[in-house]
Formats: C-alpha cells, structure tokens, sequence
C-alpha cells in the first residue's frame, strides 16, 4: 500500500468554555487519506466533523486547542508546526471550501482578487499566469461566462456560483488535500447537482485528497470513495461508501439510514360520519407581494394567482425552491403579509386579509410555526412564559390553570414539565422546535402552518417531530399545511403537494405518487434532483439540458 | 449606465435630508434662543432704566414684531449670508464670529490631525491583537480618559507642564506666538486634552467595527488561505468595517466645533464656543443663534461626510 497523504492519529481536541469549564470536543480519533481518495465525514450536529476538517489545517475556532494526536499532511506534522509554519502550508498543500460561500467572499473586494489572493500570499505566479490559470478553473467548474466572471463582486453572482467559486478558489494554489465543509448544504436541490458535479470531475481529473464533510448520507454517497461516521467526537463506524450505504454495522449509522428512508404517509380513509365537507382551508385567487403600494398592487410581487383547497383533517405540502414564494404563502395566508387580491377561507369563513382586522377567534384558528425556533423564541423568557402568553391571550387562562395547561402542552410534545423553568437557549435544537410547536398548540388551532419547521435540524432529530406531528395530528384533529424543500420530508406527512415556482402554483400532485405523476417539467426536474442513496445516482443521471437551463441554471 | 448612478442617487439624497435637518434645527435655535429668560434691552440699560425707556429701545431694535416674522426675516438673512447685527455692540455677528471661528477652526483641524492617525493606528492595533497586553491596555486607557471628565485632564495638564514642570505656558492666548517653536508650545496643551477626549471614544468604536469584520466568516476564509494577521485585518475587514469607523470619527470630530467650551475657557482660547459663552451672559440673540446655527452645519456636514463615505465604500451599492 502507497503511503496516505494524510494521517490522523488519535486526535484530541478541547475547548474551555466562557465559565472556564473544559470539554472534549474530539475524543481520539484517527484516520488515513490515500492520494487522490476522498473520504466522508458525516455526522449531525455537534459531532465534531468540521472541527476535525479544520484541525487538518492546523487551524481550531477561538477557545479549541489540540491538545493530544498528531496529524501528518505529506512530509509535515501539522500538530507540531507554529502558527507561521502552518500559514505558509493553507492555500498551497492544504485549501477549503467553505459551507456557505456567499459569507466567504468578502463583499467589498471583486472575485477574481479573492480567487487568485492565495498566489499572491504565497508568492507562487505572477497576476497574469494566476488570472489566467483561474478562467481555466473558472471553464472547468463549468462556470458561465468564465472570462469576465472574476470581474464581478460577489453578490452579482447567484449562490452556485460563488460555491464552485469558492472551490477554484481552493484549487489556485495546487493543493495535496481539499476540504469540502458542507458545500453543498445551502444550496438548493436543482443547483446542488452542477455543483457537485462540477466538483467531481476537477477532482478526478486532478487527482487530489478530498475530506468531505456534510450531514447528507445521499450527497456523499456520490462524491466519497470512503465515510467515517462521527458522533460526540468519536469515529462510530468507517466504511468504503459501499459498505456503509449496504451494510451498516453500528446501531448509529442504521439510524442515520433508517432517516433517510421515511415511512410513507398513509392518508387517512374519508371519516364516513362527518357531513362537513368544507374544507378547512381554501383560497382562491391569492395575490400576494412586497413594498410600496401602486394603485392597489404592491412593487414587488411575488404571489401570482394561487388556488387551492385543504380537507379537513389532511396534510398539504409546498415544496420548491428557495425563492419560489413557500414561506411568503403562509405568510399571505396567517395575515403577516396580507394579500392584495384573492381570498383566504378558513372553514368556510372568508378571513380578512391583514392581521389587525382580524378577530381573536380567526387568530386562533390558524397558528404558524416558524423555522427556527433560536429565532422565534425570545431568549429572555422562560418556556413556561413563552407558552403561556397565548393560554393567556385566547382563553384568557392565569395563574394555576394556566401553568397546568403548560405542563399537559409540553407532555403533548414529550417534553418533561420541568422544563418550563428554563430558558430557550438551554435547550438542544430538537427540543426548542418541540416548543415553538406547543406554543401553536397552545392556540388551540384547526389548521397549523409549518413553515420549514425541519430544515434546520439533523435527521434523525427532524424524523421524531415529524412522528410527533403525525401523533398529534391523529390525537388533536389537525390539518398541517407543510412547507419545506426537503421531498422525503414532505412525502412522509402530507397527502397532497404543490410545486411552486417563482409564486406560482406549477402542479398539484398525491404526496405518495409525486415522481410518477408529475408532468409538469419543473416538477419533474425538482423531483429528479432529490439525491438518493445510490453511489451510481449523480453519473447515471441523465437530465434535459433545456429543462435545467430553464429553470436551474442560477 | 442606472446601476452607475445609484449611490450618486442615494448622496443626493442624504443631502437633501442634512438640508431639511438644517431648516428643522434653525427652526428649534431661534424658539429655543427666544425663550431665554430675561431681555437684552433690559440688560443693556442696566437696573435704574425706566419701563418706557426699555420700550422705546426694544421697538428700536424690532423686538415687538410677532416672532414668526422676526424668524422668517433671520432665516432670508441667513440664506444671503447676513448673520444680522449684535444687540449689544451694534457690530455686524459675522464680523464678531469671523476670526473666532478661524482660530476655533484652527485648533479643531489640528487635533483633528493629531488624533484621527493615532486614534485608527490604536483601534485597529488593538483589535489585530486582541486579548493582547497592547489590547488591555489601550482599552484601560481610553477608558479612564473617557472616565475623566475633560476639565480634569485640562486642569491636571496645566497642573503638570505649566506649574510644575513650567515646560509649557498655562494660557495659549497673548502669549508670543512668533516663530514654529512658539506655535507648537502655545498650541500644546489644548490640542493634547482635545486629542485625548476625541480619541478615547474614537479608538474603542475602530476596535469594535474592526472586530466584528474579524469574525465573520470570510476572514476566517483568508486566514485558511494562509494570509498573514495583518493582511486579515487590513486587506478584508478593515474596508468593511469602513462605514461604521467612518462614523464614529465624525460623531468624535463633531464634538471639536461645539463642546470645546471647557477647553477654550481654562486655556483662554478665542474660539466660537467662548464667543457663544458670552454672548448667553449678555442676551445677545444674534449672536447666540449665529453660533449654534454653526454648531450645527458643522455637526451635520461631518455626519454626512461620514454616510457619503459609508455609502461610497460598500459595492452593493455600486
């Protein structure tokens, strides 16, 4: 066997947190990179994944240190190298993608003198040999307009652009191993796959190391020759991709797939006994938009004509881009953002479109969750206050009755009573969104709107709410409107979805036969994106160059 | 060709605000001023004047007009560059504030080129090293000066280098100012306790903007490129954080035209401020207005110098 490029041996890295606590962050962990190889971190949150990435850069975020292991890159021990020594090796034997390029360009300086900034540093060409050696990247990363793009500043180029920017601007300086930091996570479906394709090939071609670190099984499984499964710091299980895709070993890595591969949703059979048929949402017309009002119609609009109708008792999905007007729907429909055209009817009864006009009773019967719950939950109240400001707005409860109330709330999203004591910053990520679910349920709402409620959480955490809401669902008689760009998501809740596309509705379709009927081309171009597990997937891929030009090339 | 134009636009604009500002504030100066209590005629006639005297007097000087009219007249006067007359020594306000206003301007121009360099050397220093011993004490230096309230700096200095040390004179005013070295000696003492007050609040504003370029995520990018400290902070978040500088160094500066008047009064300088001092002793309304009207402009050209640079510096909106 040739020898790695890189190796890791028992690293261990801590912090010391602001009250001067020490944690272990990484607890020994060791690995190998052959040349050429590409080897998977994943993990959820926390597992100490990009912290490793950096580490292999000799590089920790303020308050970590390495405090045991050694990591050798080539002929240098990066663990024993001062800050000076390792500065001289990022860039040119190490360099990094980053997770969200759009935060990595610096907005005040044009993108070719960020691309070529590592040749400069390190004195490796002259400006013309490095501008020119950048439009070839520029080319190969299948970039449009490769001659002029580097003239641009960053927030003149849509965000999958910047990304494989970002990854030419890695690879300027010839480096032996690349780091992949998410790079993909921020993107949208249709776009993820130019990039990473765009990624795969430079890095065939090259033949350089890559460490790719992301939280999506189906993702790495396109790009990784090999996976390393991380959680608390540890290494659970290491693999070829083959291996951990077919035959897992670790309980940990079967719940990683387990979550990948949802239970479908079986829509529930017509209740026989209801005479009801109103729907308990519909709206017809629906004209929504932002900024000034011109003559009855907002400057901006983003909402064109939306039609649809809800059962009762029944789930429906949004799915689509970022940008296709999911989030401003719900917004339109909750009254935050009131349309200007169009009705919105909740059981029959026409709501009034902005939130000041409406009536208590009309709040409470429609309640939106917001995706992140760090967000919607003030910081400075305590759960039980956070969950009782409602009780106490719609049913008007005080003192004893309404912390009883809390309490039944937070055992309905399995959440131990005590917990109302405690502040949202507390908490874990999963537990926060199980609150700012309850604070809905608090309402005692006919119809919830989701939006993105899961987005911003680890899989396995995201498939417990979604298990909970279709608990509480059967317990409470709800109706959810789910919005979200996640497909698995969608098709393990609702029964019905609509494709949105630049706020229009393009096509309604039955959540469990989504890639079967769809007809319309976006929908089929969306639902042809969704990465699978499948180490084939992304090269057996086959897509219509004029249906991506259409509508992903952004 | 629109793109181009778009910050010239959003300039035009803020200058179209400072203007509206101007006309809002010389509405405020002239009510304010008018409610001073006591009366200019009554004080320049002294106690022993009769009630029919005073009257007579302030028909003379047009103070029985409606005060609307009194304001609109000033305003048009303004506008032409008339500064009006003073009420107590009939010489024309723009005579009066003239060579004030020069020697006040002197002075801020000086410790503006004093303490502007000094002030962004230390801020940025001290946010390039952080959590370093220079960091500490920077910060434990500004602070207590901003602590100190002016006429202590002002008193312990004249304490020190005059009294004591008898290095510099105690008064800047009517001492021999012939020749670079006099200059310098005379100017010395102000100029360090201005400095000092202006630049306290100036270098803690310069490390925050700067530190809070540092940790967004594309310094880190340039640090995993391999650059160098100072390239880090110099090259890519120094001209983001140049806004935010940009305006804490008017907000400072701002202070020199208008809240010297401790300063001009313990060193005897013949700036605006101490022209503005006694003319409120005096009820000298022309003059009082005349002197904050400039307080103002000089308050609100430097704010938006400061937007124009803000505005100039970021290419969004280029």
């Amino acid at each position: 066997m040739t020898k790695p490029r890189v190796t890791v041996k028992d690293l261990q890295i801590g912090a010391t947190t602001d009250s001067g606590r020490d944690v272990e962050i990484i607890k020994g962990v060791s690995f190998d990179i052959a040349p050429g190889e590409i080897i998977a971190l994943i993990g959820e949150s926390g597992s100490g994944k990009t912290t490793i990435a950096l580490s292999l850069m000799g590089h920790t975020r303020t308050g970590c240190q390495i405090r045991g292991g050694q990591i050798t890159l080539g002929d240098h021990e990066i663990t024993g190298l001062t800050e000076r020594q390792r500065a001289a090796l990022r860039g040119t034997k190490v360099a990094y993608v980053p997770q969200s390029a759009a935060a990595a360009f610096n907005p005040s300086k044009r993108i070719m003198d960020q691309v070529i900034e590592i040749t400069a540093i390190h004195t490796l060409m002259s400006r013309d040999a490095a501008e020119k050696k950048a439009v070839e990247l520029f080319r190969a990363l299948a970039l449009p307009d490769p001659d002029d793009i580097g003239a641009r500043y960053p927030h003149q180029v849509s965000g999958g652009q910047l990304q494989r920017l970002s990854a030419a601007m890695a690879l300027i300086g010839d480096p032996e191993l690349v780091i992949f930091d998410e790079p993909t996570t921020a993107l949208d479906v249709t776009t993820q796959i130019e990039v990473l394709r765009a990624f795969k090939s430079v890095m065939q071609q090259s033949g350089i190391s890559g460490v790719y670190v992301s939280h999506d099984l189906a993702v790495v499984a396109q790009v990784a020759d090999r996976i390393l499964v991380l959680k608390g710091g540890e290494v659970q299980e290491e693999g070829t991709t083959e291996q951990i895709l077919e035959a897992p070993t670790h309980p940990y890595t079967r719940e990683l797939l387990a979550a990948f591969d949802p239970v479908k949703h079986e829509a529930k059979p017509a209740d026989p006994s209801r005479h009801d048929q109103t729907p308990i949402l519909e709206v017809s017309h629906l004209h929504a938009g932002y900024g000034d009002i011109v003559k009855g119609e907002p400057t901006v609009k983003i909402l064109k004509d939306i039609n649809f109708k809800l059962p009762r008792g029944r789930n429906l999905g949004v799915i689509g881009e970022s940008g296709s007007g999911k989030s401003t729907l719900a917004r339109a429909i909750a009254g935050i953002l009131p349309p200007y055209q169009g009705d919105v009817l909740v059981d029959g009864h026409e709501m009034r479109p902005g939130l000041k006009a409406r009536s208590k009773e009309e709040l409470r019967r429609a309640q939106i969750v917001f995706q992140l719950a760090d967000t919607a939950l003030n910081p400075s109240h305590s759960i039980g206050a956070i969950l009782g400001r409602p009780l106490g707005f719609y049913h008007g409860l005080k003192g004893r009755a309404r912390e009883k109330r809390v309490i039944e709330l937070l055992d309905m999203v399995h959440l131990p009573a005590n917990i109302r004591h405690r502040l949202p910053g507390e908490l874990s990520g999963g537990q926060k969104q199980r609150v700012n679910f309850a604070r809905a349920l608090a309402a005692e709402p006919e119809l919830i709107l989701c939006d993105e409620i899961t987005s911003a959480l680890d899989t396995v955490v995201a498939a417990a709410i979604i298990d909970l809401l279709k608990e509480l669902q059967s317990e409470l008689d709800l109706s959810y409107m789910f919005i979200s760009h996640d497909l698995s998501t969608v098709e393990a809740i609702c029964d019905e979805v609509l494709v949105m596309y630049k706020g229009e509705v393009v096509e309604a379709l039955p959540a469990a036969e989504m890639s079967a009927r769809a007809e319309h081309p976006y929908s089929r171009l969306l639902i042809s994106s969704i990465p699978q597990l499948d180490t084939g997937w992304l090269a057996s891929l086959e897509r219509d160059p004029k249906l991506v030009e259409q509508f992903a090339m952004r | 060709m629109r793109q181009a134009l778009k910050p010239w636009f959003l300039v035009l604009q803020r200058l179209g605000i400072a203007f509206l500002t101007l006309i809002i504030v010389s509405f405020a100066v002239f009510f304010a001023t008018e409610l001073l209590p006591g009366d200019v005629a009554e004080v320049l006639l002294g106690q022993a004047a009769t009630p029919e005297a005073v009257a007579a007097l302030r028909e003379s000087m047009g103070l029985d007009e409606p005060a609307l009219s009194r304001f609109l007249g000033w305003l048009v006067g303004l506008a032409g560059g008339d500064l009006g007359t003073s009420y107590v020594n009939r010489m024309s306000v723009a005579e009066l504030i003239g060579g004030r206003l020069g020697n006040s301007l002197q002075l801020a121009g000086i410790v503006t080129l004093v303490s502007v360099p000094v002030a962004l050397t230390l801020g940025i220093g001290a946010a390039m090293w952080r959590g370093s011993r220079f960091d500490r004490a920077v910060s434990v230096l500004t602070i207590s000066v901003i602590s100190v309230p002016e006429f202590m700096v002002a008193t312990l200095a004249v304490l020190i280098f005059a009294v004591w040390l008898d290095w510099l004179p105690a008064l800047s005013f009517g001492v021999n100012a012939d020749g670079f070295w006099a200059m310098l000696r005379a100017y010395a003492m102000p100029v360090i306790t201005l400095s000092f007050v202006v630049s306290a609040q100036m270098i803690r504003m310069t490390r925050a903007a700067v530190i809070e370029t540092i940790n967004t995520p594309y310094v880190e990018m340039a640090l995993l490129k391999g650059a160098s400290r100072s390239r880090m902070v110099l090259r890519h978040a120094l001209p983001n954080a140049l806004g935010p500088i940009a305006n804490a160094v008017a907000l400072s500066l701002s202070y020199l035209v208008g809240g010297v008047i401790i300063v001009e009064t313990i060193f005897n300088y013949p700036g605006v401020a101490k022209l503005m001092v006694d003319a409120v002793s005096t009820r000298d309304l022309p003059l009082i207005q005349s002197c904050a009207m400039i307080f103002c402009v000089s308050y609100l050209s430097l704010i938006t110098l400061a937007d124009m640079v803000a505005i100039l510096s970021n290419p969004r909106l280029r």
